[in-house]
């Protein structure tokens, strides 16, 4: 792995939130590298710690309740953890830009699209109003919405869901960013306007040369677009591999429950979907052992004692479990 | 727009209507005429006096000459205070009530709104915590005693202030913290707790991940937002203070629209009530009608501008 090529590396972040009921340990000890240009999916069960990742890299977890507790981020090679509040104003927005789930509350409900777009611009592209007004209609050209002069104008109640979605793109984008982070960009869409937005994204992820973090729910969205692929359980990476990799050749217990139990816009109906029993642990109080025991139908005595490190099965390809431990395996 | 303001002066208007019809009819249901009380009065001087008033005539004539004169804006003569048109003694008594409340209103919007704010950016905090305890007070402590405790201090004890009147600016200080205090804490909270909802919205967090700084977030996404129920509060206080406060008028001897109200009621002044009634609710439904203005020009889902076509969302 070549580290020129390499905009944002995480590692062994710890992210938790005081809470009545205890600390909650919302991410335990995540570390991935993201190339340029590359598309990352981050996928597990929700409560699983994705959110949480995505926000800490925006430095934008509540706090208080929220705290990094341990661990380093470095973006374009910078610190983000070290950044004061000032300076990290200047690098969100303009090295990283980042599309909500639910696009119906993300914009402000009074101020029309156009300016939501050219205050982005105007702070961080040294632009006057008129190059940013020239900018922004030019974005709302390239997310495809028909007519962008008079919708440079609209509020967002004027817009439908995926339109506002597009607008959301158009605002993350403008400043060209290194980093896109979409947090279940289209979880709050219309299967039908799902594949539009996606497409959207992977065409403009193509053009722009942007790198993108996805984190999604819907494993179909994971074949569709991204390069590389992270599952997480219960604040942890469990596995982590190229796409192939993970569809294929699944290593993890839960990751292959997840492939078997989340639908794929690209497989065929008939073929059942399969829950995994059993509720994720309490991340108050996570347990000792690895997090996904108690679900497992694999489980051994020592999964409920010790959590096992990531086990390398390829250059790119590692899972969290103790069936891949060379000494356990015969179990 | 046009449309909008017209259809609202036709609800105005029509409901002025109904409410006028309403009060005469209630005054009439009223056993007893105005001068019942007066035993001494000789028996053709009372039968003047009602013919006058055109108390003698058919019900429906009377309350036919009632709504023309409301049209011309004339709400008859007083029945105690001689020589004196209702028109007058409202004009006179509301020019101080208007002034008073008006200082008032500024007073508790402003600081209403800066405690809110303080509070809600301190969420939590000691000030937080100190400034909702004011709220709580100043909503729980009637005016009467306010008004009386800080006359009695700050007028009888040490002199900074007249006891009555309103005669300078200096006058202006009791009746004006009298008259603020509930619409601060009032305010005050109101303003908190639509700020705490506002800044823990998706759009602000959008507007963080924009890299917008947290003042110009306050102050332009947060704020117009946030201030939306407290316009929809303001508006009705509006017309309440401005219409004058019997309670403390009376207590600092202001001669404003409350006190003639009370004044009315206790003398049996048919025509006064009825014209300050109708004065009331005309006050009220305008303050409305500015707080719909406000609204509308706040809110863009509002719709009140007919825009050509544009509002067509599609796919
Ligand atoms: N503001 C918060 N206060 C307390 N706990 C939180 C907060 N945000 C997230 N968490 C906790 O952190 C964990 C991970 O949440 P999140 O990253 O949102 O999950 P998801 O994978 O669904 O995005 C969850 O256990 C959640 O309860
Ligand atoms: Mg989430």
């Amino acid at each position: 792995m070549n580290d020129n090529d390499t905009v944002l590396s995480v590692k062994e972040l710890q992210v938790a939130f005081r809470t009545r009921s205890g600390e909650v340990q919302g991410v335990r000890n995540v570390t991935f590298d993201l190339k340029k240009g590359e598309a990352l999916a981050i996928v597990g069960e929700s409560g699983s710690g994705k959110s949480v990742t995505a926000q800490s890299i925006m430095r934008l977890i509540p706090s208080p309740p929220g705290m990094v507790k341990g661990g380093t981020i470095q973006f374009n090679g910078q610190n983000i953890l070290k950044k004061s509040e000032k300076e990290m104003e200047a690098i969100r927005g303009k090295e990283m830009g980042m599309i909500f789930q639910d696009p119906m509350t993300s914009l402000n409900p009074t101020m029309t699209i156009g300016r939501q777009i050219t205050e982005v611009l105007i702070k961080h592209q040294n632009m006057d109003k008129k190059q940013a007004r020239l900018r922004a209609i030019e974005m709302l050209r390239l997310v495809g919405l028909p007519s962008p002069d008079q919708r440079f104008s609209q509020y967002p109640h004027e817009f439908s869901g995926g339109m506002r979605q597009r607008a959301m793109i158009a605002i993350a984008l403008a400043c060209d960013p290194t980093l896109l982070i979409a947090d279940e960009p289209t979880t709050a869409l219309d299967v039908t306007i799902q594949a539009q937005i996606l497409e959207l994204m992977k065409d403009l992820q193509e053009r722009l040369g942007t790198s993108i973090i996805l984190i999604t729910h819907d494993l179909g969205i994971v074949a569709d677009m991204c390069d590389r692929v992270i599952v997480m359980y219960a604040g942890k990476v469990v596995e982590e591999g190229t796409k192939d990799e993970i569809f294929k050749n699944p290593k993890h217990p839960y990751t292959r429950g997840l492939l078997r139990s989340l639908p794929r816009l690209d497989q065929p109906k008939d073929e059942p979907l399969i829950p995994i029993d059993g509720t994720p642990p309490n991340m108050a109080n996570p347990p000792i052992g690895c997090a996904f025991c108690d679900r497992c139908d694999f489980a051994m005595k020592i999964c409920t004692e010790v959590d096992s490190k990531m086990i390398t099965h390829s250059e790119t390809h590692a899972s969290r479990c103790w069936l891949h431990h060379s000494s356990y395996r015969e179990e | 727009m046009i449309r909008f303001l017209l259809r609202k002066t036709v609800n105005i208007v029509l409901s002025l209507f109904v409410l006028a019809t309403a009060t005469f009819f209630l005054m009439k249901a009223i056993p007893g005429d105005p001068f019942m009380q007066e035993k001494n009065v000789p028996d053709v001087v009372r039968q003047n006096l009602i013919k006058f008033y055109g108390f003698d005539k058919p019900m429906w004539e009377q309350y036919l000459v009632y709504l023309n004169n409301l049209i011309h804006l004339d709400l008859g003569m007083s029945m105690r205070q001689q020589y004196q048109s209702v028109s007058d003694i409202i004009a006179r008594s509301f020019t101080y009530s208007l002034q008073l409340g008006l200082v008032a209103i500024v007073v508790s919007i402003i600081v209403g709104i800066a405690v809110g704010l303080i509070a809600a950016l301190y969420h939590r905090k000691l000030i937080d915590k100190l400034a909702m305890l004011f709220a709580t007070l100043g909503i729980a402590v009637p005016n009467f005693v306010l008004g009386t405790i800080i006359q009695y201090y700050f007028a009888n004890k040490f002199r900074f202030f007249d006891v009555a009147g309103l005669n300078d600016p200096s006058d202006f200080v009791l009746p004006t913290i009298a008259l603020s205090v509930l619409p601060i804490a009032f305010i005050a909270r109101l303003t908190r707790s639509t700020m705490l909802e506002v800044l823990s919205a998706d759009y602000i967090r959008t507007a963080k991940a924009k890299g917008i700084g947290s003042l110009t977030i306050l102050i332009r996404h947060a704020l117009r937002n946030g201030l939306l129920p407290v316009v929809s509060y303001v508006g009705p206080m509006t017309a309440n203070i401005i219409t004058g406060s019997v309670v403390v008028e009376s207590i600092f001897g202001i001669a404003g629209l409350g006190k003639f109200f009370t004044m009315s009621v206790s003398n049996r002044d048919y025509t006064l009530i009825m014209g300050i009634t109708l004065f009331y609710a005309a006050i009220l439904m305008f303050a409305r009608f500015l707080t719909d203005i406000a609204y509308a020009l706040i809110d863009p889902r509002i719709k009140m501008m007919k825009k050509g076509g544009g509002g067509h969302a599609a796919g």
